[in-house]
């Protein structure tokens, strides 16, 4: 059972002539990504849609099917048929090319992500640096988006996601860099084997120590701002900038953009069950027994309540205080992360490991948030305008 | 020479030459973006996963980034009036040429060249960071030495300047 897909794989790769052997079980692999993630990606619509109904105490959608069910299919069809609308001063073959350079790099990203024992598409040596790699082509679709459609508000929203992008991607490297020094590789496999087994009835998780818990915190922290979720949606502010840099768009090319979004959520979602949920493995020793791609789209949907959840209950930053984050609390507390996971390397385990490893993450935490907060009068919210 | 290789260098060539000759200069900035592509991608066809992988973390996720922010404050990503050919360019040319002459001079007196190439192993990233860490430490210290002189001299240029008393 928990390698029926791969045991599929073979059956079926073992029906090309030899030659073709490799191309077909690459092309295997690729359309089972595409296919697996975008499903994923119209459960995930109509689940957020239903998830923030409830938070908003409304129905959500509800007309489509029983209990609104249909819903992404209704969405896909009418995204499908609507007119493709280009600004005449747009430029139009950057306007055309900007989604397409959003998408690509976020399902290349899932290529090197772990979902089950022997089940990822290319075991790269270098598999993380390949992740952050081709996450970075991400940036420059939302720059084209925003520049070549000739709107203020779009340049605006790039502008802001830019900025934002860049100084979140200092702080999510630097968290996953910890679990790469103390497994010693890059490689996304060599990862989820360095976290298997179990002490006791705890796995071995990197998300169970000290600095691994920090670097889960400051990792969905940075996760979030990348993918420019809520509270970090400011490059898409709709109340601002109306829609940030896709403002322009329509259509499927629109689809494109949220799908890519969507992606990219799943790719980093998936890169921190990896790096710190020990990507496919059971939690506890007694549940083994069920397949291993089932634990790891279960940590998946797990992780992406989390997002909808955070999405429906916090307001927006502003963007000095985004900056003041990123810059002032994040990346200090990432190098000091740093710190604790080479102590944690050279001490011997024990109690003593934790309290030390503890204490370096926890001291600087505690100082940072005091003199951050020290001349800022938080007190009681007072309304001016609304009532 | 193979296939792949004629492909992917044609691909770098084309877009370094858009990237001189275009007129708008967000468009040279996205076909430079299109050769530091190509260059990763010859840098993988060598089995050079690290060095491929950060030339497109560096360079396409960085470098092309701040290019695009330098034109946009610039506001020079108008296309210029004057014509696209100038005196200068023999000057460049003759640079070029230069740059050229000296590199291919060091390829064909280099070491590899008279007495064949090493026995090549695929380089793990383990044993990259071990020799960055002996063999090459004081290189790796001095570029940090330059990095972080660099990120003072931005941060003193970004500071607000106290009014004189």
């Amino acid at each position: 059972m928990d390698q029926l897909f791969v045991n599929l794989k073979h059956w079926l790769v073992d029906f090309a002539p030899l030659g073709w052997q490799p191309l077909v079980s690459a092309l295997i692999s690729v359309a089972a990504i595409v296919g697996v993630f975008a499903t994923l990606f119209a459960i995930t619509t109509i689940l957020e849609r239903k998830g923030l109904g409830r938070i908003q105490n409304r129905y959500g959608p509800n007309r489509v099917g029983p209990f609104g069910v249909f819903q992404p299919v209704a969405d896909g069809l009418k995204a499908m048929t609507k007119e493709d609308i280009v600004p005449r001063a747009a430029d139009k073959v950057v306007h055309f090319i900007a989604p397409l350079v959003l998408v690509m790099p976020v399902f290349l990203a899932l290529a090197v992500v772990p979902v089950g024992r022997n089940m990822v598409a290319v075991d790269l040596d270098g598999g993380i640096l390949f992740f952050f790699a081709v996450g970075a082509a991400t940036e420059l679709s939302v720059f084209m988006a925003g520049w070549s459609s000739r709107n203020k508000y779009s340049l605006l929203g790039a502008m802001r996601a830019i900025a934002q992008m860049i100084s979140y991607e200092v702080p999510l490297i630097l968290s996953a860099v910890t679990v790469i020094m103390i497994v010693g590789s890059l490689s996304t496999t060599k990862i989820v084997d360095a976290q298997a087994g179990f002490s006791g009835w705890l796995p071995n998780w990197f998300v169970l120590t000290p600095w691994g818990l920090a670097g889960f915190i400051l990792f969905m922290i940075a996760a979030a701002a990348e993918s420019n979720r809520s509270p970090f949606d400011l490059p898409e502010g709709e109340s601002e900038i109306i829609a940030g840099y896709y403002i322009e768009y329509s259509g499927f090319k629109f689809a494109l953009f949220f799908l890519g979004e969507y992606i990219g959520l799943f790719a980093v979602s998936g890169l921190a069950i990896t790096l710190f949920l020990g990507g496919w493995r059971a939690p506890l020793p007694f549940l083994t027994w069920i397949p291993s791609y089932i634990w790891f789209f279960a940590k998946l949907f797990g992780l992406i309540a989390l997002f909808i959840w955070v999405r429906g209950t916090l307001p927006r930053l502003r963007m000095d205080q985004l900056m003041n984050f990123a810059w002032k609390f994040m990346l200090p507390m990432a190098l000091v992360n740093l710190l604790a996971a080479g102590v944690w390397h050279f001490m011997e385990p024990g109690f003593a490991r934790w309290a030390v490893c503890l204490l370096i993450v926890l001291g600087p935490y505690v100082m940072l948030g005091r003199s951050l907060s020290e001349h800022k009068q938080f007190g009681k919210r007072i309304y001016r305008y609304a009532e | 020479m193979t296939v792949s290789f004629a492909i992917i260098a044609i691909i770098t060539i084309a877009s370094a030459i858009a990237a001189m000759t275009l007129r708008n200069l967000v468009h040279c900035a996205l076909a430079l973006v299109g050769a530091f592509a190509g260059l990763a991608a010859l840098y993988l066809q060598l089995d050079a996963q690290f060095v491929g992988f950060a030339q497109i973390l560096v360079y396409v996720g960085a470098v092309a980034i701040l290019i695009v922010f330098a034109i946009l404050l610039t506001g020079g990503s108008e296309p210029p009036n004057q014509p696209i050919f100038s005196a200068s360019w023999c000057i460049g040319g003759g640079v070029a040429l230069a740059v050229f002459g000296v590199v291919a001079w060091t390829i064909r007196s280099s070491h590899s060249i008279t007495h064949g190439l090493p026995a090549v192993t695929q380089p793990s990233v383990r044993q990259i960071g071990d020799q960055l860490m002996t063999k090459y430490i004081l290189p790796l210290e001095v570029v940090g030495l330059l990095l972080t002189a660099a990120l003072i001299g931005a941060v003193i240029i970004a500071m607000k300047e106290e009014k004189a008393k």
